[in-house]
């Protein structure tokens, strides 16, 4: 079963690079960004003090990271990279190519919301630019689930019938700062669950010359690819459910796509990922207090999207929030469009399912809000997102106007 | 000159017969680039991955086809250089920590044009240089943004037209800025191995890449792609004008090796540009409907300058 098990407190960063020192990584090709960077600074020196073989190379951006990332992994090594933000922007072009040269690796991307304006503290418009972009995502909400779901991300990764890149989220400064209790597994015990990587497409040596990535001419061969690309992400939902199964067997937790928070008897579900789930689940157990049926879908894996788990999970509820911690500028929340059309063909479908977009650039979502989201579902009035933003929020930002010395009536 | 004990070969019946560029490539007819290629990888041999940035040489390899003997990895325009990197990390992992035989290490390479070279690459390259990346990167310089019916990049020479900077009355030159100095950019970095070629000089190409081949760390080749396309010639006057642009002096022959550039190929007595930039329709607005006698003279003022110290 377990082996040894070594309880520490980590913060998610420092769990991430356990997570990758635990799967025998081979290869990290880094570059700095905060909150992400205590990750490499702690990959690096494990591999200057012999802890981990393999190399680690200094990369000059992201763009070139993940390149470099992709091209290892086709050429039989595991690797392992992390990122974070403006990072993974500026590298998008590069993970759109690697996930279309179908190689395994995992990343981890620490959320930071987006420039401008320029900030650190998290929301998940970084980790869901990429939402189309080919590679498997779960978020996580604590620092075990950050080491936890790179070792399964390994073997879900490397499985033939998948060979696509696994992102493992996790939110800057509330997980990546923070330190947790975290069970590091024991290393032989992670081997048996994780074998060395064994490339089981063809990769680049002299004895196998190949060619990847070829142009294509012609819609037909183009969707051709892409469709496979598509089969191979969906099915990444069914190697995930294998590997958590066993994961579970031989460590005793469990991961699931969805995870429900005293949902049986709910009334009122707010369907919530990362970091702030656990503000969520909080707020539900209060909400409890107050004889309000309150209960928490909590999203883990975001691609494949488990759109028949969360059809089911959300059946016969009358009243669902979708807290978004991002926004699609001009839209609103970006999970949100995709909940709603997975409830669409399901009979007992929510009454309301309201939209909430709420903890930009790593705001506080207060208990305060959550009672004003059962208020909004009360009314039923779903018509357009709630905005988490209160009186104290814009008396707090009058204030940095005076200071700058904007007058009242000119910002009225 | 270099030094005759350096050759390994002496004339153009030494190079191997075998060929690793097939032909049949969808790549123009008379492309210069190709035939760079072509004589580079008769020394280097099949046993090469290329990383290859979005360019002209992208359409060697259109599913399921490819013309190489070696393998192939296309990647985006700016990361040929990190993609190298990868590859080249990953061999070496495997073979100091999983004891891959020597039989299967490969040649890494880059084919990038100028376009992605002398621009969006060129900090990945630099970077790659920096880090001491043992590659070879190939550039086929044809002096244009080709793939794209032939833009402005910075390779293209002053005087020259090109789709996206036009001579015009106001503007009678075309390119108005002169072409940036990769190779004096590239230097700086102090990598292992530094080369300018060119298809015409096949023998003196081949020895260059066979000297590379001896070496290791960043090996870097900027070869002179006469594009009959993007420069405006039939593709019968391609060795032409590659030749015409050696006995000009437009383009140097050279290599940087040791701390030391030589000339591998110097033009006894250059012949004037005009020569050169007549053949080709991209100058034609230098001698119609009116002759650009400051232009022209402005070119051949650079090339004499350029030589000035070596006569």
């Amino acid at each position: 079963m377990e082996g040894t098990v070594n309880r520490r407190m980590l913060t998610g960063n420092k769990a991430a690079a356990w997570g990758a020192r635990l799967a025998g990584v081979d290869y990290v090709p880094a570059f700095p960004i905060t909150p992400q960077t205590e990750i490499v600074e702690t990959l690096a020196k494990w591999f200057a003090g012999g802890e981990m073989t393999g190399k680690f190379t200094n990369m000059d951006s992201e763009h070139s990271m993940f390149a470099a990332a992709g091209a290892a992994a086709a050429t039989g090594v595991r690797v392992f990279t992390a990122s974070s933000s403006q990072g993974i922007l500026y590298g998008m072009e590069s993970l759109y190519t690697v996930t279309g040269w179908r190689v395994p690796f995992v990343m981890v991307n620490v959320s930071r919301a987006l420039a401008t304006p320029i900030t650190l503290e998290p929301d998940h418009n970084d980790v869901l630019a990429l939402r189309d972009a080919g590679l498997v995502q779960f978020h996580a909400e604590t620092c075990q689930e950050v080491l936890d779901l790179i070792l399964i991300g390994y073997r879900v990764t490397e499985d033939p019938r998948v060979c696509l890149p696994v992102l493992v989220n996790m939110d800057g400064f509330y997980l990546s700062f923070t330190r947790e209790p975290v069970l590091l597994p024991d290393e032989n015990a992670v081997r048996e669950f994780l074998p060395p990587f064994k490339a089981e497409q063809p990769v680049f040596q002299a004895s196998t010359p190949q060619a990847r990535a070829s142009a294509i001419f012609g819609g037909s061969h183009y969707s051709y690819f892409k469709f496979q690309q598509h089969l191979a992400l969906q099915k990444a939902g069914d190697v995930f459910k294998e590997a958590a199964r066993e994961f579970a067997d031989r460590f005793g937790r469990s991961y699931h796509a969805l995870e429900p928070y005293r949902m049986e008897d709910a009334e009122y579900v707010f369907v919530m990922s990362n970091s702030f789930a656990t503000k969520g689940k909080s707020a539900v157990n209060k909400l409890r207090q107050k004889e309000i049926k309150a209960g928490l879908l909590k999203l883990v894996q975001v691609r494949p999207f488990p759109k028949k788990e969360l059809a089911k999970a959300l059946a016969g509820k009358k009243r669902v929030a979708v807290i978004d911690q991002n926004i699609s500028l001009g839209s609103g929340g970006i999970l949100f469009p995709e909940i709603a059309a997975a409830l669409y063909p399901v009979q007992d479908r929510p009454e309301t399912l309201l939209p909430v977009v709420g903890g930009l650039g790593g705001k506080d979502i207060l208990e305060s809000d959550f009672d004003a989201i059962i208020d909004r579902l009360d009314k039923g009035d779903a018509t357009a997102p709630l905005l988490l933003y209160n009186e104290h929020d814009l008396a707090q930002f009058r204030a940095m106007q005076k200071i700058a010395g904007k007058t009242e009536e000119v910002l009225s | 000159m270099t030094d005759a004990t350096d050759k390994t070969y002496r004339k153009i019946k030494d190079l191997p017969l075998e060929e690793e560029v097939a032909p049949g490539s969808p790549l123009c007819a008379g492309c210069g680039g190709l035939e760079g290629l072509r004589l580079a990888e008769k020394v280097l041999g099949h046993n090469v991955v290329y990383s290859n940035a979005a360019g002209c040489f992208t359409l060697m390899s259109i599913f399921p086809f490819n013309p190489l003997r070696g393998s192939w990895l296309y990647t985006t325009m700016s990361a040929p250089t990190a993609t190298s990197q990868g590859i080249r990390d990953a061999l070496d992992i495997r073979k100091n920590k999983y004891g891959m035989p020597e039989s299967e290490d490969l040649q890494v390479m880059v084919i990038a044009g100028d376009g992605s070279t002398y621009d969006m690459g060129l900090s990945p390259t630099s970077a790659a240089i920096h880090r001491k990346l043992d590659f070879i990167y190939f550039c086929y310089d044809n002096q244009g943004y080709g793939n794209t019916g032939f833009q402005l990049s910075a390779s293209s020479p002053y005087g020259s037209h090109t789709q996206t900077a036009p001579p015009a009355l106001e503007h009678p030159a075309g390119a108005e800025q002169e072409s940036k100095d990769i190779f004096e950019i590239w230097k700086a970095h102090n990598p292992v191995y530094l080369a300018t070629v060119t298809p015409r000089e096949p023998v003196d190409l081949a020895n260059k890449f066979a000297k590379a081949k001896t070496l290791k760390g960043p090996r870097l080749f900027i070869c002179l792609a006469p594009c009959p396309t993007g420069w405006g010639f039939d593709p019968s006057l391609m060795h032409q004008i590659a030749k015409l642009a050696v006995d000009t002096g437009i383009f140097p022959v050279r290599e940087y090796f040791e701390g030391k550039v030589t000339h591998t190929k110097i033009p006894r007595k250059r012949v004037p540009v005009e020569k050169y930039l007549e053949l080709q329709q991209r100058f034609r607005h230098l001698f119609e409907p009116k002759r650009q006698d400051e232009i022209i003279a402005h070119i051949q003022q650079k090339v004499d300058d350029y030589w000035k110290p070596y006569e």
